[in-house]
């Protein structure tokens, strides 16, 4: 019976006990009733399917790829991935331009930040944007992230990167689309804490979008193809340069971590123990004494953390939350944990614009009846959503750090003068 | 009870497996008045409880050539009458560092000579088409194996006979011959369900009982030389391979790895039992072992790969020599005129075979008799099409019936109802079978219990097997019998037998399935087992 001792298949699927937690912790399934929840897409379906690709259903496309069915899962089945890597396998349909346009989120990007004001403008026009849900099939209730005019790696470049060399420690900063097209002055506070952490910040070789729109959106050659890039570069910042990678966003994080391998099956074993997320990486510093934070007694702040679902599964939820309560005159309220419902560019797309509301709509309504100046969170989306849906801004945790800071003083406890 | 009037038959046939019931259903397409018997469900004996192998017979080719060409001939007719049954995956025969290479040349001429289309494949080639494959192997040769499912072929060959007439009463033992002046004139049977008893009456009467047709022609001091050899399989949690593997040598234990619907199985083991045992199978540790020893140096993934359950059959060997396996015995089908050989007339024995050959043993028992019935009419069950292989089915109509139901039931599928979510809703979600499929299988396909149901549809033989399906579906049946008490009792059995076959298998993922099972039916639905319904 030895030969069996170690029988642990490499088809993780045939882990799951059937117990249906993951369903009951699914956004989807209470809203939408064509989606067959995690439990059937993913293991029962995948036990289907290795029978015959006959068995594979276009309503796994409801999948949000959350990834709440994973932290339920007590017996460790990666649900989400068995879900996405059918898709990849088995989908018929090819990704549309619509899906094309959200899911090159760098290259539109690069686009629309060049001519921002236009951009801008446009976008929010109710004939455009009944163009867009006409043909484009992208909801017009929707609101799209303004572009900056000026991108943060411009910047960085014209007014940071020369300075970055005189800290003592140093890191590579993953910035992700949204930041460099969206919203630079989320990067220019992460420089500017990082900095009076005592450390420098640098750019890597080369930063490709992550890829979780296209994984999401059915082109995963091409999120394969920047996987690769992306890893190259982290790599190389890594193990020649000793400098670990952060990021402000958390899906990005957790795709580089986890989807790389075991979606795209592009490995990172050797150095993904040091990508890390920003806050966890400062509060890891914190709390081994490396660092140490001096707050501003002259602001008081009242927020509520959403931990947004990529954060969830990382199961780094603490990190930030504990981080903000280092804040002394910040109040902070902990939102119930679940999904806002965008999901990426999920919530974008006129078919899902109900689902996604309805996912989000609890939360919402906690949001509203938080009383707080602000929700706090890791993730970009959650933040359109958010803002969209509700009545409160959205700030990121490393935003309200800089804020709350006092960073010169912040400097001088850690050596750290500009 | 008005439809048991009818006394009289042309022919009563003994036996519910594939022969039993394939050979009701030759005579009554060829217009006899038939009565079938079976003692518990149809295809519950060996039919049930073997590979479920679409013979090429290439297996059979160098040590019996008669019955790799039966095999060759059967298949090819199989794959047109009975195509919701098959599954023409081809079979691969390779040979390994520590088998001899030159077997193949054999093997190879011994196929073409049987009519078998035997190719010899590069073995690179071979690891590109199956990847499950010992990456090892030195040679391989394609043949054409497949797949077949022996509980729809039944229910299939049972749905024509049915609707030609034939009338099948299951749970119905046969406990005595009827004799008179030496000839067979009907026999005496016990409804297990209410526990009357009946005889009905027929000139000829057709032992179709597999092994335990030994004891039917007992029954009119007939012994049949008759060698139980009992084979034990393992069945993996899914499709590990898609191709059907075999070892290119002598037929031995653990050499066939079939993908047979969501699974794959892994046999056999041969080895004599008594007859006193037949009716309780249970594999041991050392067949497990072995299968899974010899089953890893086909394709080593198994090694890793969860099993569901062990389950053993009994060939219905008749024995022609002194061999202690059985494993030399032809599987050749053997066609007893009692009349001839036992001065016994009225009764005839069809056994020996294979479930692959199943349709020709059927097709010579209803020739022989036609004989003695003085009837000439011409078998046409090589052409005509089973239930569920007539046409494309309901899939074209854009229906919504369950995708996995067309491939259980083929164009009768379109009998299961599928309108509202209610029926859509799901039964079993690891075999995804729906209440409507359910429904159906209990209105039309002659269910008695979960385990009849099982057979019908593939409730419980998931991964979970019968830890979510099995409360629903006792549910469904308990409306449609009206009995709840009855349904509850059925439960437990069905549970209990699920649990006989996950036992011999119960480590890893499955054991801890298993209590999780136990934990839901003790703990929440407070199902608690008598000490006699426990193992």
């Amino acid at each position: 019976m030895d030969l069996q001792e170690q029988n642990i298949s490499e088809n993780n699927f045939e882990q799951c006990i059937k117990c249906t937690v993951c369903t009951v912790y699914c956004p989807v399934v209470p809203i939408n009733p064509a989606y067959p929840g995690p439990k059937q897409a993913g293991p029962d379906g995948e036990r289907l399917r290795l029978k015959t690709g006959y068995f594979f259903d276009e309503a796994l496309k409801y999948c949000l790829n959350c990834k709440r069915c994973e932290v339920a899962c007590p017996s460790n089945v990666r649900i989400g991935d068995i879900i996405q890597l059918a898709r990849i396998r088995y989908g018929k349909s090819r990704p549309k331009l619509r899906d094309r346009l959200l899911a090159n989120t760098d290259f539109v990007g690069s686009l629309a930040t060049t001519f921002a004001p236009i951009t801008n403008a446009t976008l929010g026009l109710a004939p455009v944007k009944a163009v867009m849900d006409g043909v484009l099939k992208i909801d017009r209730r929707r609101t799209f992230p303004s572009y900056a005019g000026q991108t943060f790696e411009q910047w960085f470049r014209r007014h940071e990167a020369s300075r970055q060399d005189r800290y003592a420690g140093h890191v590579s900063f993953f910035h992700g689309c949204y930041i460099n097209y969206n919203y630079p002055d989320l990067g220019k506070d992460l420089v500017h804490v990082m900095n009076a952490l005592g450390y420098g910040v640098h750019l890597l070789d080369r930063e490709k979008c992550c890829g979780v729109a296209l994984i999401a959106n059915g082109m995963s050659d091409q999120a394969r193809r920047q996987a690769r890039i992306n890893m190259e570069s982290i790599r190389r910042s890594v193990k020649e340069l000793d400098r670990p990678v952060i990021a402000a966003s958390s899906t990005c994080t957790f795709t580089m971590r986890d989807e790389y391998p075991h979606v795209l099956g592009v490995d990172n074993a050797d150095v993904r123990d040091r990508i890390d997320l920003a806050t966890r990486f400062i509060y890891k510093l914190v709390d081994s004494g490396a660092v140490r934070l001096c707050f501003r007694d002259d602001v008081s702040l009242r927020v509520a953390y959403h931990i947004p679902c990529h954060m969830e599964r990382l199961g780094w939820g603490f990190y930030s939350i504990s981080l903000l309560r280092m804040i002394p005159s910040l109040q902070l309220t902990v939102l119930p944990s679940q999904c806002c419902g965008i999901a990426g560019t999920y919530g974008f797309k006129k078919e899902n614009y109900a689902t996604s509301q309805g996912i989000g709509a609890p939360l919402f309504e906690a949001i509203e009846k938080a009383g707080v100046e602000y929700v706090v969170t890791d993730c970009e989306t959650c933040k359109w959503q958010i803002e969209m849906s509700t009545s409160r801004k959205v700030q990121h945790p490393i935003s309200v750090l800089a804020r709350m800071l006092d960073l010169e003083r912040t400097a001088e406890l850690n050596n750290a003068k500009r | 009870m008005e439809e048991n009037r009818q006394r009289e038959y042309d022919v009563i046939i003994i036996g519910g497996g594939a022969t039993g019931v394939g050979t009701a259903r030759d005579c009554a397409l060829r217009g006899l008045r038939v009565l079938l018997l079976e003692r518990f469900d149809y295809a519950s004996g060996a039919t049930g409880r073997n590979h479920g192998l679409l013979h090429s017979g290439a297996r059979y080719a160098v040590t019996d050539r008669e019955s790799a060409a039966e095999c060759i001939r059967e298949n090819m007719i199989l794959r047109k009458i009975a195509r919701h049954c098959v599954e023409p995956t081809d079979g691969l025969f390779i040979t390994l560092p520590e088998d001899d290479l030159n077997y193949q040349a054999t093997f190879v001429k011994a196929c073409r000579e049987a009519g078998i289309d035997a190719e010899i494949i590069d073995p690179q080639l071979a690891r590109r088409m199956e990847p499950s494959v010992n990456p090892d192997i030195i040679g391989a040769v394609k043949v054409p194996d497949g797949a077949v499912d022996p509980f729809r072929l039944t229910m299939a060959n049972a749905l024509d006979a049915r609707a030609h007439g034939a009338r099948i009463l299951t749970y119905h033992e046969v406990l005595d011959l009827i004799r008179e002046q030496g000839r067979v004139i009907g026999v005496r049977v016990l409804d297990r369900q209410t526990g009357e008893r009946h005889e009905y009456y027929a000139p000829v009467t057709v032992n179709a009982g597999g092994i335990w047709g030994h004891g039917i022609a007992r029954m009119a001091g007939i012994t049949i030389n008759m060698f139980p050899a009992k084979g034990s399989l393992l069945i993996f949690g899914h499709r590990v391979n898609h191709i059907v593997l075999n070892r290119c040598r002598k037929p031995a234990n653990a050499d066939i790895l079939v993908p047979g619907d969501t699974i794959s199985l892994i046999g056999t083991t041969s080895s004599h039992v008594n007859f006193d045992e037949v009716d309780d199978m249970r594999v041991t540790p050392d067949e497990v072992d072995l299968l899974l020893t010899e089953g890893c140096k086909l394709a080593p993934s198994l090694a890793s790969t969860r099993i569901l359950r062990a389950y053993a059959g009994v060939r219905p060997l008749v024995a022609s020599d002194d061999d202690p396996s059985g494993r030399n015995i032809s599987r050749g089908i053997v066609l007893l005129d009692h009349e001839t050989r036992d001065g016994v007339p009225g009764l005839i024995t069809i056994t020996g075979g294979k479930l692959m050959t199943y349709r020709l043993m059927a097709e010579w028992a209803t020739d022989l008799v036609c004989r003695k019935l003085g009837v000439e009419k011409r078998c046409e069950t090589r052409e005509l099409p089973l239930p569920g292989s007539r046409d494309a089915g309901p899939q074209a109509s854009g229906a919504r019936t369950r995708k996995s139901a067309i491939q259980r039931h083929g164009e009768q599928a379109s009998h299961i109802a599928s309108a509202n979510s209610g029926d859509n809703s799901l039964v079993c979600e690891c075999e995804d079978v729906s209440v409507g499929e359910v429904n159906y299988a209990l209105e039309e396909l002659n269910v008695t219990d979960l385990v009849d149901l099982r057979r019908r549809t593939r409730v419980g033989m998931g991964t979970c097997q019968g830890e979510l399906c099995a409360c629903r579906a006792a549910g469904l049946l308990a409306r449609a019998h009206h009995c709840a008490r009855e349904a509850k009792r059925d439960l437990a059995t069905f549970l209990n037998e699920r649990w006989k076959g996950v036992y011999p298998v119960a480590w890893g993922d499955t054991l801890r399935e298993n209590e999780f099972t136990q934990w839901i039916y003790a703990g929440v639905c407070d199902m608690h087992l008598t000490e006699e319904e426990t193992l």
